[in-house]
């Protein structure tokens, strides 16, 4: 079997300026869309966006630095965070709110999910997934509060203030009466639908209310 | 690049207090070329003490503009790429009629009969220079100060003819704590004897009043850490204290020094019509609201505002970028570290010449 059949069969999932969630993120947003960014950081992904699906991007960003550098590539930004930074916007804004590896990093992310789903018919939310084998394992095994690929950070100077599995997320949007429209989970380069709970580091959620 | 102030007359304007100025003088300058297209070009708004001098060096006094770290080849605002132009306010006294030009129905200074006029007047004067220059649609307006509260004023009375607008370290209405510092300066002015109920022209100015205005105002336009930094307690040209009421620190003689310097350049009265001007804006009279205030805009904008300027503090820049989000406008907003205050959108440009220039060229891609 030849390696890129194999990479095909495993469901090789491409790059978009170095990041995977990325790749998915861009298939998911309809050409054309309304999108809000949050936490964009220096708006490398709006601007993508902009360039080749043609849509209409907005990002919201705290960190001072990344929010000129949005604005000098000519991306819409607004210095602000996300907990509070959502409550101007009118009901219906977006077609699709991103909130990309940051869920964990916001003070309320249920507030913050709502909000979302107020402002945007389409939330798409992805997150480094606690339930990965590796951070079981360096728990179980290290004792140890775990350091991963996709949560490299110490304790002491991390800026995950939240940990989540897959499982915990799909439990919270049932509890809220959302729907999953499409779930996609990255094991590195590989989307997976084996063990993902176990498995993915990085899971990529389109949820709608 | 060596620039000389034009100056066109128009017969009349209308002003919001009810009165006609006629005829009204207009003082401007120009940088770079208009394209073909007419869509390239800019109008800068200056502040309070500001004129059409913004950039390049003047022909008349040798000077550079007031902005001229911002506009020119290369620079935030491209003079390669963009028609850039600047006016001196209605009001003014740099060659835009105001209280020290001649009231033609009396052959004298119009001094205090001159009309009450607003940032309105001001903007509506300038659309008429625009109007003037053949330009439809300016591709952008933008000022710092009270050149912010204008640019405010252009996307609101004139949505259509403004791509977009860039207003700097600016509010969208005086705060009480505004209106105070503007009414100590009028104070001074006025409580100088040489004032005489603004009929000075034919003899001596009040440059004692008109120059502790000034240095009230400098106080303002600074941080209280850029003070710090620039005169500290140090002592001027002595090692002790001169026990008197002669020059002792290093900042009375630079506040005395730029008082001194003011009133060789600027009219007392003129003073006293724009610091009037700032006090009586507030984008949302008239409308209950901000946001419904900014519901005909259609511009793109992008607001500035600086950590350390306490005159005009972020918090007012995102009163503004709060009520046009709400309407779901195309609004980017960033706060830029600095320590200079209020000066900061004049000397501290590194930052802000990197966003302005992105958002230019988005826009002018945009439009184009």
């Amino acid at each position: 079997m030849s390696t890129t059949h194999e990479a095909r069969r495993r469901g090789f999932v491409r790059e978009i300026l170095g990041r995977s969630d990325y790749a998915i993120i861009s298939e998911l947003v309809e050409p054309g869309a309304r999108v809000l960014d949050l936490g964009c950081g220096e708006g490398e992904l709006l601007e993508w966006l902009a360039r080749n699906r043609g849509v209409k991007g907005r990002g919201i960003e705290i960190a001072g630095p990344r929010v000129q550098r949005a604005i000098a590539r000519g991306v819409t930004v607004y210095q602000g965070d996300i907990d509070a930074g959502l409550a101007d916007y009118p009901d219906g804004s977006f077609d699709y709110v991103i909130l990309s590896q940051t869920l964990q990093e916001t003070r309320r992310p249920l507030g913050v999910l709502q909000e979302m789903l107020r402002v945007g018919r389409h939330a798409i939310v992805t997150f480094p997934n606690f339930g990965h084998w590796s951070v079981r394992l360096r728990l179980l095994f290290g004792g140890r509060a775990p350091r991963t690929r996709c949560l490299p950070y110490s304790w002491y100077d991390s800026p995950n203030l939240h940990f989540l599995t897959i499982k915990d997320f799909e439990e919270l949007v049932r509890a809220q009466g959302w729907t999953i429209e499409r779930e996609i989970f990255l094991a590195g380069h590989r989307a997976g639908t084996f063990l993902t709970n176990l498995m993915a580091d990085v899971a990529v959620f389109l949820v709608r209310k | 690049m060596i620039v000389e102030t034009q100056s066109v007359r128009f017969d009349s304007l209308s002003l919001d207090c009810g009165a006609t100025l006629a005829p009204v003088e207009v003082a401007y300058e120009t940088y770079g070329a208009l394209n073909a297209a007419h869509s390239n070009a800019i109008l800068v708004l200056h502040a309070l003490s500001g004129d059409a001098h913004a950039a390049g060096i003047s022909h008349e006094s040798g000077k550079p503009g007031w902005w001229d770290n911002m506009i020119g080849p290369g620079k935030a605002f491209d003079t390669d790429k963009y028609f850039v132009i600047c006016s001196n306010v209605l009001g003014g006294c740099r060659g835009t009629t105001g209280p020290s030009s001649i009231n033609p129905a009396t052959g004298a200074p119009y001094a205090m009969s001159f009309p009450v006029i607003t940032i309105a007047d001001m903007v509506r004067l300038q659309k008429t220079l625009v109007d003037h220059l053949g330009i439809q649609r300016l591709l952008a307006v933008s000022g710092g100060s009270m050149g912010g509260m204008q640019a405010l004023q252009w996307a609101v009375a004139y949505p259509d003819e403004v791509a977009a607008a860039i207003p700097i370290a600016t509010t969208a209405r005086h705060s009480a704590q505004q209106i105070a510092f503007d009414e100590v300066g009028r104070q001074a002015i006025m409580a100088d004897p040489d004032w005489n109920e603004g009929n000075y022209y034919a003899g001596q100015p009040p440059a004692r009043g008109l120059s502790v205005a000034r240095m009230v105002g400098h106080i303002t336009y600074m941080s209280d850490e850029s003070m710090r930094e620039k005169f500290g307690r140090r002592l001027r040209d002595k090692d002790r204290f001169g026990f008197d009421f002669s020059v002792d620190f290093e900042v009375e003689s630079y506040l005395r020094y730029r008082g001194s310097q003011f009133v060789l350049r600027f009219d007392a009265n003129s003073y006293l019509y724009i610091t009037k001007a700032l006090d009586y804006f507030d984008a949302a009279e008239g409308c209950g609201s901000l946001v419904e205030a900014f519901r005909p805009t259609q511009a793109r904008f992008l607001v500035i505002s600086f950590t350390s300027d306490w005159l005009y503090p972020s918090y007012q820049s995102l009163e503004i970028v709060k009520a046009l989000r709400s309407l779901n406008r195309d609004v980017a907003y960033c706060e830029l570290a600095s320590n200079y205050g209020h000066d900061a959108f004049l000397v501290d440009i590194g930052e802000q010449t990197e966003v302005v220039r992105g958002f230019l060229a988005n826009t002018f891609r945009s439009i184009s």
